[in-house]
């Protein structure tokens, strides 16, 4: 799916510079895209090096072990098959904290880190297994630092109550998250009933669940 | 949390600078790792755009949203949001400019930015930095996420200022 979304975004879009007699822009925007994805690498290099080191030091202070053992109940409802006191346990959770925090830059980090913690206990390494999924549909679904820079953007052009954005955003944000943790249930339900019985997760599953028409799904805006 | 946890880890006679630079080794080579994947994303997103792409498919959705009382002016952000974090928040940015902070554009504007995450970005940066390559139903999944609260940010802000 990834594959068809990414091609076709590359043909659509160079058909209609062509079309439009934009090549131009077309050739520039190749470039500037490029740029971009450096430049965001480059910006993340401070934020992962520095919260990567702190986060060593709670690890060392077995700071993880004990945040799993409170809020180990939500996160084994959610990650069935990450055995209890497994290393990516602690950084989901950290992850998910961050998130609730509003701490998107210490997000990130942390669940860059659950992802190679989980990716220790995937057989196949180049398929997802469905706790990645998983892991993913709650960092997709999230709120990020963006209130506090919206709140900014709001005070700088006069807003009467730059925070009156907050509320809407909770619950917008409550409702994605539960879709996605909903969603990402089913899909997990769906890959489990394609496969014959055998040995657990991330055997590579009906393909039907990983490829897929590059059609955008916005187009279920419509009703 | 910069503070608390090298304090409680030195009560716990941890050393801590040592342990800092111990784990701080890994964020460079992760950060490396995810150029290749960001790249290839924000290359075909921002050729889209530049393409005159995005706009002809908001022409194709604006007068069915109109009908629903729902500004046309916001739809872009749908698909931006999904697509890239600092686009969208420029195209918000320019919302907020042009309607006013406190109008129903800018509060819907301002809800679906901070709703939810940019899939791809997050969905490329995690998968990149362990290099899965079959992302299975992930994808399906944010993206159905991302239309459930686009929809519900909507809402919301015709319930609450509309």
């Amino acid at each position: 799916m990834l594959n068809g979304i990414w091609l076709g975004m590359i043909l659509i879009g160079f058909v209609f510079a062509a079309v439009n007699g934009r090549m131009n822009e077309f050739t520039a925007a190749v470039f500037d895209g490029a740029k971009s994805g450096v430049t965001v690498s480059f910006g993340l290099i401070s934020v992962l090096v520095f919260w990567l080191g702190i986060m060593r030091i709670a690890e060392d202070a077995d700071l993880l072990k004990k945040i799993s053992r409170v809020l180990g109940p939500v996160v084994s409802f959610l990650f069935p098959d990450v055995p209890k006191g497994h290393p990516a346990i602690g950084y989901i959770l950290s992850n998910m904290s961050a998130n609730l925090l509003g701490l998107g830059n210490a997000a990130t980090p942390m669940g860059i880190k659950a992802m190679q913690e989980l990716q220790t206990l995937n057989p196949d390494k180049e398929t997802a297994t469905p706790a990645m999924c998983t892991l993913l549909a709650l960092n997709t679904a999230s709120i990020t630092l963006i209130p506090a820079t919206l709140i900014a953007i709001r005070l700088n052009y006069g807003s009467a109550d730059p925070a009156a954005i907050v509320g809407t955003t909770l619950a917008a944000t409550a409702v994605a998250t539960l879709a996605a943790i909903a969603a990402d249930r089913l899909c997990r339900r769906l890959t489990l009933l394609r496969r014959p019985p055998g040995p657990p997760p991330a055997i590579r599953a009906g393909t039907a669940s990983a490829t897929g028409s590059a059609t955008l799904p916005h187009s279920s805006v419509k009703g | 949390m910069v503070t608390f946890i090298p304090l409680y880890a030195f009560s716990r006679k941890v050393p801590v600078y040592e342990s800092f630079v111990e784990g701080a080794k890994d964020g460079f080579g992760t950060a490396i790792a995810i150029i290749p994947h960001l790249v290839g994303m924000l290359v075909a997103i921002s050729v889209f755009r530049a393409s005159g792409a995005l706009d002809f498919l908001m022409g194709f959705v604006s007068p069915l949203v109109q009908s629903l009382g729902i500004p046309a002016e916001v739809l872009p952000l749908g698909l931006l949001r999904p697509l890239t974090g600092t686009g969208s928040l420029a195209y918000t940015t320019d919302l907020i400019r042009v309607h006013g902070p406190d109008s129903l554009i800018g509060m819907i504007a301002s809800t679906i930015q901070g709703s939810t995450d940019t899939t791809l970005y997050v969905l490329t940066v995690y998968f990149g930095a362990v290099g899965i390559r079959n992302g299975r139903y992930a994808l399906k999944v944010g993206l159905f996420s991302d239309v459930v609260g686009f929809i519900a940010a909507i809402a919301v802000c015709l319930l609450v200022f509309g």
